[in-house]
């Protein structure tokens, strides 16, 4: 059984092994056995992790290269263990990073790429990947015949299950070419700084319409607007009531809007609201009615009342704020 | 400056689209358009245009006959002349070939900045922008949310959940820019009579000495329908714990 490589996701804030990188181990162990490629220095609380997620083997590096040029450093890692290690296959998580590296990976090593699987198996010509396609009315079942297949994994798609293993933790030192050096970052500023970007270019939108009742309960869309650093938008029907202003309506007259997460507080969803936001990444909408249409474009729905769901939901952030292992506690179980 | 665009034709919308006997997108008899992302990039180069006077803004795509409309739409906008690859042995062509395919035309035209959008309305793997630039060996800056380039120098800005950051490399780059960037101009009746008088060439493998998609690097092996389509996820019950699991897909999504 050969192995399998599994690029770890850390948390920005305190390096905190991800839980996508636990749903990615669970699916490396169905391929062959799990290889952690885990970027910055190994401690023990994200070897514990890999462990008990069924890492094998844990390669870790350390490089100011790896925080400095993450795209970059990454491929030319990856690629040197693919050539040094011949693994079966690579797995990726499918966000922004993860796809950048993945794409370059597959150019570097002239294999193939299988993006955003939400299932992988093992058959007997190599592993074989699911996709989800044309808005899931399809399953695509998908293999690369030549070279190291390449995966992004939607982890959002995959249970992580514990297998506890003990894993073989092995410090490489690789001399990053100065290709690597092509892109640099220049500037970082942490999430939660006083720039609110405007609607249109906002990465979190949160937006509430008619279903909040009252101008006193759309501050709660400020509020969680606020608890996620996004910026706060209305229904054509919210503005029209008076409780946000006009430069902050969601609608085709208003801003159209493609935030990486909308949050719909109360709105039903009519067509002009749609017509602004369905290019939106991830859409999560509470709202009391369950026939409501937006929910037909939702990724996650909640069928209740906001002035319920919402004061419980800036808690829970609160919560996990204050200590960030809560939110581990589900895949335990 | 030479700017290429690198855009795509995709379906006005996905619903009720179907896969062809070879497992392909069935794109036939289909109304398409100029993908969302890439009319951004058009834009973005034409933002460049305006503050320079040495810009040349070419528009480069790869499909079939009826992919002309994007690139139609792409000198509407404000390309000054456009490529179309045009040939039966693409047909089907994975990422990576894909890629192949566009590196070669752009490395024959020539370039300084290469844009493109971020993603495909239709296929959405975010890939050939950075597989373009990794076959070109230029640095790439993927998922620009913001974009100002300067004389030798390119620099974005991308917020990828975890707080801004700007990423700078030198010219030349290729540069994918998401539709945050800015809302395109409406393109005025001028620029659209005039658009019927560019240049559209159209060059076939042969043109660009490319072997084409010969070796399959991904082969599909089954596509199966599923009755209903994607059903999302509705909870409903007790506030608490419909807050919690809203919670724990913000943690997975990385929002939290």
């Amino acid at each position: 059984m050969g192995s399998v490589l599994v690029l770890v996701d850390r948390a920005a804030t305190d390096g905190s092994v991800c839980g996508s990188t636990c749903a990615l181990l669970t699916l490396a162990r169905r391929l062959g056995s799990p290889t952690a490629v885990l970027c910055g220095p190994a401690d023990a609380a994200s070897v514990a992790r890999l462990g008990r997620f069924g890492a094998d083997t844990i390669k870790t590096i350390t490089s100011t290269d790896l925080d400095e040029h993450p795209a970059a450093a990454r491929v030319e890692l990856l690629s040197y263990l693919v050539r040094r290690t011949a693994p079966d296959a690579v797995l990726i998580t499918s966000h922004r990073l993860g796809r950048e590296i993945a794409a370059r990976l597959t150019a570097r090593l002239g294999s193939g790429l299988i993006s955003d699987a939400i299932d992988l198996r093992m058959d007997a010509d190599g592993p074989v990947a699911v996709q989800s396609a044309l808005l899931g009315a399809y399953r695509v079942e998908s293999r690369v015949p030549c070279g190291t297949p390449v995966f992004t994994v939607r982890a959002d798609a995959v249970r992580a299950v514990a297998a506890p293993a003990r894993p073989d933790v092995q410090r490489l030192h690789l001399a990053f070419s100065p290709g690597v050096r092509a892109v640099r970052r220049i500037a970082r500023r942490p999430v939660g700084g006083e720039l609110r970007p405007d609607l249109a270019t906002a990465a979190i939108v949160v937006a509430g319409g008619r279903g909040l009742g009252s101008q006193q309960s759309f501050g709660l869309v400020g509020a969680l607007a606020e608890a996620l650093s996004g910026t706060a938008g209305g229904s054509h029907a919210a503005t029209e009531l008076g409780w946000c202003a006009r430069r902050e309506q969601i609608d085709q007259l208003g801003t159209i809007v493609h935030p990486r997460l909308y949050l719909a507080l109360g709105i039903s969803g009519s067509v002009r609201h749609r017509a602004a936001m369905q290019h939106a990444e991830t859409i999560v909408a509470i709202d009391r009615n369950p026939a409501a249409p937006i929910f037909d474009l939702a990724d996650l729905g909640v069928v209740g009342d906001v002035h319920q769901v919402v004061p419980e939901l800036l808690a829970e952030i609160r919560r996990r704020r204050a200590d960030p292992m809560i939110s581990h506690s589900e895949e335990t179980t | 400056m030479k700017i290429v665009v690198l855009v795509k034709h995709v379906p006005c919308t996905l619903r009720g689209m179907t896969f062809g006997v070879d497992h392909t997108l069935d794109r036939a008899a289909r109304r398409g358009q100029l993908n969302e992302a890439d009319e951004y990039a058009v834009d973005q180069a034409l933002r460049i245009a305006r503050r320079r006077r040495d810009v040349q803004i070419t528009a480069v795509t790869m499909g079939p006959a009826a992919a002309v409309g994007a690139l139609r739409k792409a000198l509407i906008l404000g390309a000054d002349d456009a490529v179309h690859v045009l040939d039966d042995r693409l047909h089907g062509s994975h990422a990576l070939a894909t890629a192949r395919v566009l590196a070669a035309a752009v490395g024959r035209l020539g370039f300084d900045l290469v844009l493109s959008g971020s993603a495909s309305s239709d296929s959405g793997m975010s890939a050939v922008p950075a597989m373009v630039a990794e076959l070109l060996g230029v640095p790439v800056l993927c998922f620009a949310d913001t974009l100002r380039v300067g004389e030798h120098r390119v620099q974005i800005g991308r917020d990828d959940g975890a707080g801004l950051q700007v990423f700078a490399a030198a010219l030349p780059a290729v540069v994918a820019v998401t539709e945050r960037c800015g809302e395109p101009r409406w393109p005025t009746f001028t620029a659209t009579a005039d658009a019927h008088h560019k240049l559209i060439r159209t060059w076939t493998l042969a043109d660009l000495g490319v072997a084409g998609n010969d070796a399959t690097t991904t082969v599909v092996r089954a596509v199966t329908a599923q009755p209903g389509g994607a059903t999302p996820v509705l909870l409903a019950g007790d506030p608490t714990v419909a807050a919690i699991r809203v919670a724990d897909f913000l943690a997975v999504h990385q929002f939290l």
